[in-house]
């Protein structure tokens, strides 16, 4: 990343070298040479004079290409040496010495970039300079500039995290009504950078009004209070996240175990061959037709789900048929199926893990505070994770396969009286639990690494969902999936991940003993 | 039979039962030692100590098969947490293992090092006297047996079984892999326990030692099928069995099965344990891999495979299934699991009652 960013500004310094006349050669060299308090002086003044200009040199200032040789500058690119004042390509002077910058006069240069960036007709780039401008010590120098920025700036979001910067620095100004002020609009942030810089002020050398005191105590307050609320948010987001995963892992088990009772051990590599159809579909859109690489994963859902489905429905026909009313036998038997199609992943793909690129409209995040980002990607597998349950729960619920279905699990001879072909029905069923572990898989290559372990990661968290929901309907899956996620994450945050995950199932396996059958255990009097 | 009188000794040979016995023990506790240790290593006759590590690996996993089969091929209980039960006994008597090491570990202190490595000073509290053999040998059972305990205790008594119980134990087990894995947990973490020096003051790595752990295996082995043939035989041993068959009209006739179930589940995870805790010594480490679910499922094909229902079916299915393990990864190692996978489904379509099963069926064929 850094590296990139320091290429990026060394090929613009590069380029841009020749159109830095407005700076004259005198200032160049002021701001080259000397000794560090004038040439920070010297910097203030460009900045003070707010001209954009400037940028170019100072970010060759900050990647040390700038030397200096008698009276002339000398900018030294990537590829050629070029003259600062001219913009001339010349060879580089023998007795050329480089510009030396101690971190003092770093921090200045970076902050002196962002405050002449603010003006750039870009948001992005005014965003991502007042971020900047925020993460460094901003001096008095910027106040102006930062005011007068604040003055002008359009974009709300820009104009708030300037105000903070403003602020900031106000905060150590000299007038008591400015600091009251600013101490007050300080405690409406959530930067980490705003609360370090009032933790600063409490601090003994920094503030001495009692009353500026009082007030930046309760901003403090007021600033943790928000920053712990997000955080609370942020627990909930994740496990929402996390227990959108597990529904969609577990979605599959509830049809072919809740409702027909088949134990079904190869789930897992279900989703795991989901998944690799996903990066087959990833791999041919960016080969084939980049101008449609972000349309893939419409396209990687159904082929995902078709391919899984029938794979499923071969499995059905083929073994699992066989073994109905012997669920310890389905059991290993389907283990075996995981295994054989493990090795065949490996075998075709290799047993290191796959990158699948998430499409460009899943990258990059709702931003509702400092600390609390929510990502597109699993965003999008929440609403993703609804829409399927809402499909098989209409599909089980609303259509005549549904009906069947419900009827064969219900009195399988009774349903075959009346003309159900139990058989096929089974096979459909069967398919519908695997497509949706494919579908599970499309949304696994989003947030993680595919490789062929995938589904083992996942099969002993999705039939815990099943085991603690109950069998034979979609709500206690639902309710299981979301509680379980939930329940892990504010787990993670007190103990750890891996101990959140032990306390997790220690608390199944308690729970398991006082209601056998889930929590929503259906009503009746079967007994085996 | 017979009901003449006839001189014990006679008696003995003339049941095919304890003639096998005898010979096992022979060849176990004579023959092996005398062709690895006595016959040159150029010779024909010559057993290599490759081959004794195999086979001291299969006697370990007979006796876990042996386990597995009491309490799902007498009992109907699928159990996928027996490989737990294992490595719980393997880590106790690598416990007293790594204490044997002393001084001698890469960092030369008294703690193992991987103890030193996470800056402790002394031995966490759940360590204490395992220094001493007895106590080790005391936990290799204990451990086992308590968890199974308290955790077949609540599980039968809601009569938690079939497929759940499965599904359960496998979590459990899970659990504690997650759990053995990390390093603060105080076993070693990811690489568990290795490199041991001694058992009980002498060196770990004689041939002699070898050989001698090898035929206490063997001999294990054939007490724990001794007395697997007393308890399906018994009376207890036939309530097992109708459990199995009718839990519920068990039940009506007066038995509670928590108590039978309890019983058979808890002795089975101590024959685990000491199964576990005689692996240890032979392959020389010990990881929470062993803890995987793929390692217990496994297990349960070795019953599969050999015969539920039987005790020597297991036996022959935990040897052809490691034979064949330690052939496929020597030769084509990518195929293994294809194999291990048709495996598991050809045992389960086609072989319910496994190569014993079958071969009972051509016998009756033949004849």
């Amino acid at each position: 990343m850094k590296i990139a960013k320091i290429i990026v500004a060394l090929v613009l310094a590069w380029l841009f070298a020749g159109t830095a006349y407005a700076l004259t050669a005198a200032d160049r060299m002021l701001l080259s040479a000397g000794d560090n308090d004038q040439r920070i002086a010297s910097i203030a003044k460009v900045v003070a004079a707010g001209d954009a200009s400037a940028v170019p040199f100072l970010k060759s200032l900050l990647d040390d290409s700038v030397k200096v040789a008698g009276s002339k500058v000398f900018i030294a690119g990537a590829d050629a040496v070029t003259d600062a004042a001219t913009g001339v390509r010349v060879e580089l002077p023998v007795n050329a010495a480089d510009v030396v910058n101690n971190n003092r006069m770093r921090s200045e240069l970076v902050s002196a970039i962002a405050a002449l960036e603010l003006q750039s007709p870009d948001v992005a780039i005014r965003m991502q300079a007042a971020q900047a401008l925020r993460q460094s010590d901003a001096g008095d120098s910027t106040l102006t500039l930062v005011k007068n920025a604040e003055k002008t700036e359009q974009n709300s979001k820009v104009k708030s995290v300037l105000g903070e910067i403003r602020a900031g620095i106000e905060l150590s100004g000299p007038d008591q009504a400015t600091r009251l002020n600013a101490a007050q609009e300080l405690g409406g942030s959530t930067s980490a950078q705003m609360r370090q810089l009032l933790v600063i002020r409490l601090q003994p050398g920094g503030e001495t009004d009692p009353q500026v005191k009082q007030l930046i105590t309760s901003s403090l307050r007021a600033m943790d209070a928000r920053l712990a609320y997000y955080e609370q948010a942020g627990i909930v987001f994740t496990g929402l996240s996390l227990g959108s995963v597990l529904l969609l892992a577990a979605l599959g088990l509830a049809i072919t175990y809740g409702l027909m009772g088949v134990i079904n051990m190869a789930h897992g590599e279900m989703m795991m061959l989901g998944a690799y159809a996903t990066y087959l579909v990833e791999n041919f859109f960016r080969n084939y037709l980049p101008e449609w690489f972000d349309a893939y994963v419409l396209v990687a859902i159904p082929v995902a789900f078709i391919l899984t489905a029938i794979i499923g429905m071969i499995l059905e026909r083929t073994v699992i048929r066989h073994l109905y009313g012997r669920p310890l036998e389905t059991l290993l038997a389907t283990w075996g199926i995981g295994l054989i199609l493990m090795q065949l992943v490996r075998t075709v793909f290799g047993a290191q893990n796959v990158q699948v690129e998430n499409p460009g409209w899943m990258s990059g995040g709702i931003e509702l505070a400092a600390n609390l980002v929510l990502p597109y990607n699993r965003l999008a597998i929440i609403v993703f994770s609804l829409t399927v349950l809402l499909l098989v729960w209409t599909l089980l619920n609303k259509t005549r396969l549904g009906l069947f279905v419900r009827a064969v699990t219900q009195n399988r001879s009774m349903a075959g009286c009346v003309g159900v072909n139990t058989a096929r029905i089974d096979a459909w069923a069967f398919g519908l639990g695997s497509g949706v572990a494919g579908l599970a898989g499309v949304a696994l290559a989003q947030i993680g690494n595919v490789g062929p372990d995938l589904g083992k990661t996942y099969i002993v968290d999705s039939f815990m969902v099943v085991v603690l929901g109950g069998v034979g309907q979609l709500a206690g899956t639902v309710y299981a999936a979301l509680g379980l996620g939930l329940v892990n994450k504010f787990l993670e945050g007190y103990a750890g991940a891996v101990l959140a995950k032990i306390i997790v199932l220690v608390i199944i396996i308690i729970f398991i003993q006082k209601r056998p059958q889930g929590i929503f255990a259906l009503k009746g009097r079967s007994v085996d | 039979m017979s009901t003449q009188y006839q001189p014990f000794l006679l008696r003995m040979l003339g049941n095919s039962r304890w003639t096998g016995y005898a010979i096992s023990v022979i060849f176990l506790c004579i023959l092996i030692p005398v062709l690895n240790l006595v016959v040159p290593e150029g010779s024909l006759l010559h057993v290599s100590n490759y081959t004794v590590s195999i086979g001291g690996k299969i006697l370990c996993y007979a006796m876990v098969a042996l386990a597995m089969d009491l309490i799902w091929g007498y009992t109907g209980i699928l159990s996928l947490g027996h490989g737990l039960f294992f490595a719980l006994g393997g880590y106790a008597c690598g416990m007293y293992l790594m204490r044997q090491v002393g001084v001698d570990g890469v960092y030369h202190s008294n703690l193992p090092d991987f103890m030193v490595f996470l800056d402790w000073k002394t031995y966490p509290w759940y360590w204490t006297g395992t220094e001493h053999f007895l106590v080790a040998m005391l936990l290799v059972v204990a451990v086992p047996g308590i968890l199974a305990f308290v955790f077949g205790w609540f599980a039968f008594r809601s009569r938690i079984k079939g497929v759940y119980f499965s599904i359960i134990t496998q979590a459990l087990t899970y659990a504690f892999m997650l759990f053995f894995f990390r390093n603060e947990t105080g076993f070693g973490g990811n690489n568990g326990f290795t490199d041991f020096k001694r058992l009980l003051g002498i060196p770990i790595a004689t041939p002699e030692m070898r050989m001698f752990l090898f035929a206490l295996s063997g001999l294990t082995l054939l007490l724990m099928l001794w007395m697997s043939r007393c308890i399906v035989d018994s009376k207890f041993g036939r309530v097992l069995t109708a459990i199995r068959d009718a839990e519920s009209r068990v039940m009506f006739s007066g038995y509670n099965p928590l108590h039978y179930k309890l019983a058979i589940w808890t002795l089975s995870a101590m024959m685990c344990g000491v199964a576990g805790a005689l692996y240890v010594p032979q392959v020389g480490i010990i990881n929470p891999g062993e803890m995987s679910t793929a390692n217990s499922i496994e297990i349960a094909i070795w019953v599969a495979v050999g015969g539920r229902g039987t005790l020597i079916g297991p036996l022959l299915g935990a040897a052809f299934v490691t034979g064949m393990k330690s052939w496929f990864t020597a030769t084509f190692p990518e195929y293994w699991l294809y194999f291990l996978g048709l495996l598991f489904i050809v045992a389960t379509l086609y072989l319910p009652d496994g190569v014993m099963g079958l071969a009972k069926k051509l016998k009756g064929k033949l004849l």
